[in-house]
């Protein structure tokens, strides 16, 4: 049990981190990350809008029915939101005001829509929980490391710390073309040195119609297909040993029955 | 054996033309420009283009050599970008500032896309974009080495002052170095006309329907519209900008058409927007357009006209 929790943390911190493996929520990542103050802000939010909406939908999910339980699910979200929001404006204001349209916004964030249909709609309480944790914390350290970056280029300052003269600020970088180039430089290098990540293993080709990879899939079905997929992989792959088996055990009795008749 | 026996497999005719001979000449072709950049503004502006020319062919080295890939810096792209992003500085930018923007050019907009050939807009004019939104201070302050401050023409007409158009032909202007001059920049177009590395159709259809839009949305007037036509970076940018290979269509027709959505987006932002100059802006997004256009002007194969 303990051990699936900690597989749940690090899978959402560094093997599916959701900004730079699995492209979630770019929204809020492109926009509000112009320090590393509002990219820690926002990602904690997140995090706490994650935690309890796994929680409360994976407690839940016996009793929503099939066919409604998307339109439940932005109901427990949006209730979680407008906590956070209310939270956030009594008491720290001046992040309220920073974040602005981008904190009711977390209620169509794709990451926590995504979990709660992949994973907290399927899955115990305790892991879901876990799972919305290692989420939240690998999103808010996705967002911190892109805010410094453009932070420290374009203002020239490490959380509100200036240390470089104004002279030589790059302003594009606190711009909306700095967060593409700074997320696509960051989730390059991510590639480059092969984090340990969903995305950079060595792949076995897949005989499933849709290749089977799902780093690579256009599709919305990937997610929540993911383990069905996984399963049907499998058992390919048995099948084509079975086969391979079966083959190699004709041969050789073909190779046997040609021997014994040379001798004859 | 004779080359008249010789048995092989097309292609049979062959061209001297190499990346590194047309990119030679486009250099030369700008000789003029710099030379005149040079005797306006001083040395200064002889160290900005040395910069920003060493920042882009030292980038592309480093990066190639850092990625295990064939170094390409003899082909000349890179000097040349270097030289059109050096003209496109005002002459009174601190020396970091062009060295930064070679370092743009070649490396995010020519290298990450895959090199010369794959790079989706002018490396040069997107360099000169990224300074232009990073330091629109300084990219703009026009002054001269002899601390002569004064609007750009283009900026006096949109102020309505009157401004000399002689002198605008001449050069005697403020603006980047590159750009004041417009008999130098003639010179070298003519200079790339003659041998045929650029054809008239992408400036002919840029200028043409530059004119023709000014002339309508702007003021009645024949002056009006040649001042415009000789202010800013609009013939620099004509011959030497929007007739890079790379991000110009390849058929008569697309380039055509790309010089008509040139002439319009440059009016536009001349006429309407917000800064007085909008030619680099004009460039690179015409450069985004030109898959497009390429898909509308696929030629008819032969044979297949009457379908």
């Amino acid at each position: 049990m303990n051990n699936k929790c900690m597989e749940r943390l690090y899978n959402g911190i560094v093997k599916e981190n959701p900004t730079f493996i699995l492209m979630l929520g770019m929204c809020p990542t492109l926009a509000v990350t112009t320090s590393a103050v509002n990219g820690v802000g926002m990602g904690l939010s997140t995090t706490v809008v994650l935690l309890f909406s796994n929680m409360l939908i994976s407690a839940l999910r016996n009793i929503i029915p099939d066919r409604v339980r998307i339109p439940a699910y932005i109901v427990v979200v949006a209730t979680l939101v407008t906590i956070v929001q209310l939270l956030l404006q009594a008491y720290v204001p001046s992040l309220y005001s920073a974040l602005g349209i981008y904190i009711p916004l977390i209620v169509v964030n794709c990451i926590i829509l995504g979990r709660a249909e992949s994973y907290a709609s399927k899955n115990g309480v305790m892991e879901s929980t876990f799972d919305g944790i290692g989420m939240g914390l690998g999103f808010t350290i996705a967002l911190t490391c892109i805010g410094l970056v453009r932070e420290l280029l374009g203002s020239g300052a490490v959380f509100g710390y200036t240390i470089i003269p104004e002279e030589f600020h790059i302003s594009i970088f606190v711009l909306a073309p700095g967060a593409f180039f700074v997320l696509s430089v960051l989730t390059a290098l991510q590639n480059k040195f092969k984090a340990p990540s969903a995305t950079n293993g060595s792949v076995p080709p897949s005989k499933l119609a849709c290749g089977g990879n799902c780093a690579s899939c256009t599709g919305s079905s990937c997610m929540s297909n993911h383990e069905v997929l996984q399963t049907r992989k499998k058992q390919m792959e048995e099948e084509a040993l079975a086969a391979k088996k079966a083959q190699a055990a004709k041969k050789e009795a073909e190779a046997k029955t040609a021997a014994s008749r040379k001798e004859e | 054996m004779s080359k008249l026996l010789n048995v092989s497999s097309s292609p049979h005719v062959r061209d001297q033309v190499t990346t590194q001979n047309i990119m030679l000449d486009v250099a030369i072709a700008m000789i003029p420009a710099s030379a005149y950049g040079v005797y306006q503004f001083g040395v200064k502006a002889a160290l900005i283009l040395l910069i920003s020319v060493l920042s882009c062919v030292l980038s592309e080295y480093v990066f190639e050599s850092l990625m295990g890939k064939p170094i390409t810096v003899s082909d000349g792209s890179a000097l040349v970008t270097g030289m059109i992003l050096g003209l496109n500085m005002p002459p009174a930018i601190p020396l970091w500032i062009p060295f930064l923007g070679g370092v743009f050019a070649i490396i995010v907009v020519k290298m990450l896309y895959g090199g010369l050939g794959q790079n989706f807009m002018n490396p040069a004019l997107a360099a000169r974009c990224f300074l232009l939104i990073s330091f629109a201070g300084k990219m703009t302050d026009f002054t001269y080495s002899d601390a002569v401050a004064g609007p750009t023409p283009l900026a006096a007409l949109k102020a309505g002052e009157a401004v000399n158009l002689t002198s605008m032909f001449i050069g005697k202007i403020s603006g980047t170095i590159g750009e004041v001059s417009v008999i130098a920049l003639l010179v070298g177009a003519a200079y790339l006309l003659f041998r045929k590395v650029i054809s008239i159709t992408i400036p002919a259809a840029y200028l043409i329907t530059f004119a023709v839009f000014v002339f309508i949305f702007g003021q009645h007037d024949l002056t009006y519209v040649l001042t415009h036509l000789c202010g800013g970076g609009l013939i620099f940018g004509a011959f030497f900008m929007a007739t890079d290979y790379v991000t110009s269509p390849i058929t008569p027709k697309g380039q055509i058409l790309f010089g008509i959505l040139l002439g319009v987006l440059t009016g536009l932002f001349r006429l309407f927007g917000g800064s007085a100059e909008g030619v680099s802006y004009a460039i690179i997004i015409s450069n985004i357009l030109v898959p497009l256009i390429e898909k509308i002007s696929i030629p008819v194969a032969f044979g297949k006209e009457g379908k």
